[in-house]
């Protein structure tokens, strides 16, 4: 019954390519769930149905217990459904503070009318957007660099900035594609502090994409493996870690490897 | 050049107290009213008033280049048809020139949000040749249709605008008129610009797949953003038609928009007082040069490949918000 995220048979063709292969997949309410899988796997292509940025060739999508297959992308967003994205999409052009606050409900929905017309009460409702993506900035430690402009914060940290805008569209369910990239092992840590409380404190739900090993087996509760489109092998980490069919995906793309050295 | 960046950013630095604005402020209105009597010289008053008056159109073209990024040549065509709306309504049934307008505005804003329709899933330049086109077409009807437009020879003889009794009349009227325009839509896009509705644009013409991500309906941003660039065109449309006294279709050929996009570019995109800038440059510069008026098409022509090739981001570029504006204006 607390499912929150499902999809059966989730199928996308690009021409000849089946990029996701008939996938089922099921998110339980509050469960750390990754997805993994050799380059090209599909993974990014897999959230991008999720999250509405392609359509289903086949198969069907639920979120909520909802059929989701057919919504359009920002209705999912609405709905409940937040991301951050592998290649950075921060908004050059604004900065830090702003990149969160244009993704709060209270500001993106903000009757124009309102704001030519009713300064008191847009001027309320701004404050505490403001308050609240200060806070979200606090979560992910960012809070002290409100004022810079996005794209001058390094790597790491404009990861964490778009799990904070991520966390101002106020999500159920969020989707991290490789969170971890380009941070080194402190910044990895700090990272695994914020999905922590994202998860226990803010009761959201999360799904993640990453490649270091070592971070995914100490996180998640269960693990997803895709391969050419497929789902290959599911189950608790220790399984994982043993699964010869993942073993071997690995060793044929050459990647798995232990990423401490 | 580089000088002239360097007094451009120490300009764009300067914070004024609230009592400074106040004195800038009053100075202001002050040289507004005393300028008709300080330069007392029709022809320069006129020339004030367009480059006033083009100052509001590029604001209304930028709201649609700069804000919602789709890069629109047929501008003219919501300038035009605003103009037309409210003549046709004010010598027809003899409406008060305000209702009309606001008739009118109402009309362009919907047709400019239905031009863009079919047009969202355009890009860049195939927008760009669509939007040209259209200028024509809608030229060639006001052209054609003869009966309810008059063709070629225009309109003339119209109405002054009258309020509360009192007709808006002569040069000095008029300069006043506009410069309450200029004003008013300064500060309607200053508001704009930080609302959460404006940020809401920007995100979208910058990024869409970010956009949807956060819950932007970006064919809603794409579709306002010409509906509300169209209306404000359609103001300044019926504010040239009452102000010459008579239109024709000549003064909405597609130069007119290659225009408006030069004070555009020449400007800066998404920025306020470089569309002003723009503006008056181009507007007041032609009119020094009358000399060379035969080579404007070509002069424009020049001046924007120099501008895309030695500045990009025009004159006065968006500032990219330095600072956090929205935050500000809650907490004042
Ligand atoms: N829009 C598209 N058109 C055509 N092919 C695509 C498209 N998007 C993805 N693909 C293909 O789908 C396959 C899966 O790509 P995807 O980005 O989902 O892999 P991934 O598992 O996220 O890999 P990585 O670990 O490198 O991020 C790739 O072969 C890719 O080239
Ligand atoms: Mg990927």
């Amino acid at each position: 019954m607390n499912e929150i995220l499902e999809t059966k048979g989730a199928t996308i063709r690009f021409g000849g390519l089946t990029a996701v292969d008939g996938v089922d997949l099921v998110q339980k309410k509050g469960e750390i769930l990754s997805l993994i899988g050799p380059n090209g796997a599909g993974k990014t292509t897999l959230f991008n149905l999720l999250t509405g940025v392609y359509k289903c060739t086949s198969g069907n999508i639920f979120f909520d217990h909802k059929n989701i297959t057919e919504m359009k992308a920002h209705e999912r967003t609405k709905l409940g459904i937040a991301r951050t994205f592998q290649n950075i999409r921060l908004i050059r052009s604004m900065t830090v503070l702003e990149n969160v606050i244009i993704a709060h409900p209270d500001c993106n929905e903000e009757k124009f009318m309102d704001a030519l017309f009713r300064p008191k009460k847009t001027k309320e409702i701004r404050r505490k957007v403001v308050e609240e993506c200060e806070a979200l900035l606090e979560i992910v430690g960012l809070c002290d660099m409100e004022d810079e402009m996005a794209t001058s914060l390094p790597y790491g940290k404009q990861r964490l900035l778009e799990i904070a805008r991520g966390l101002a569209t106020k999500p159920m369910l969020l989707l991290l594609d490789e969170p971890g990239a380009g941070m080194n092992n402190f910044e990895k840590e700090e990272l695994t502090t914020v999905i922590r409380h994202i998860t226990d404190v803010m009761k959201i739900t999360v799904l993640i994409i990453e490649h270091d090993m070592k971070f995914v087996m100490g996180i998640s509760d269960r693990i997803i493996v895709l391969d050419h489109g497929q789902k290959i092998a599911e189950g608790l980490p220790e399984e994982i870690q043993k699964n010869s069919r993942v073993i071997e995906a690995y060793l044929g793309s050459g990647e798995f490897k232990d990423e401490e050295e | 050049m580089s000088k002239i960046k360097e007094l451009i950013n120490k300009i764009k630095k300067i914070r004024l107290s609230k009592m400074q604005k106040l004195v800038a402020l009053i100075a202001l209105i002050a040289l507004i009213v005393a300028f008709p009597y300080m330069v007392n010289d029709k022809y320069t008053i006129h020339v004030f008033i367009l480059c006033a008056m083009y100052a509001c159109l590029t604001l209304s073209l930028n709201l649609i280049i700069g804000w919602s990024g789709q890069f629109s040549l047929g501008h003219v065509c919501f300038y035009g048809m605003g103009a037309y709306v409210t003549t046709l309504l004010m010598m027809n049934f003899g409406m008060n020139f305000f209702l009309a307008t606001l008739i009118s505005i109402v009309f362009t804003s919907t047709f400019a949000m239905l031009l863009c329709l079919p047009t969202l899933k355009l890009r860049g330049d195939y927008l760009a040749v669509i939007t040209l086109g259209f200028g024509e077409v809608f030229r060639l009807f006001l052209t054609n249709e003869v009966d309810l437009t008059k063709g070629p020879a225009g309109i003339p003889s119209i109405p002054d605008p009258v309020i509360f009794g009192y007709a808006i009349k002569g040069k000095q009227a008029y300069f006043y008129f506009i410069m309450i325009l200029l004003v008013a839509f300064i500060a309607f896009m200053k508001k704009f610009n930080n609302s959460g509705f404006g940020m809401a644009m920007m995100t979208v013409n910058e990024d869409d797949i970010a956009a949807t991500a956060i819950g932007l309906n970006t064919k809603k941003y794409k579709l306002l953003g010409f509906g509300i660039g169209g209306g404000m065109a359609a103001l300044m449309g019926s504010f040239y038609a009452v102000y010459m006294g008579m239109i024709s279709p000549t003064s909405f050929a597609y130069a007119e928009s290659i225009k408006m996009v030069s004070m555009v570019v020449l400007g800066g995109m998404g920025s306020i007082p470089g569309s002003i800038l723009g503006a008056f440059l181009l507007t007041a510069l032609p009119e020094l040069l009358r000399a060379f008026s035969e080579y404007r098409m070509v002069l424009y022509g020049a001046l924007m490949v120099v501008m895309m090739i030695f500045r990009p981001e025009g004159m006065w570029s968006r500032a990219s918000r330095l600072k956090n504006e929205y935050k500000i204006k809650a907490e004042k």
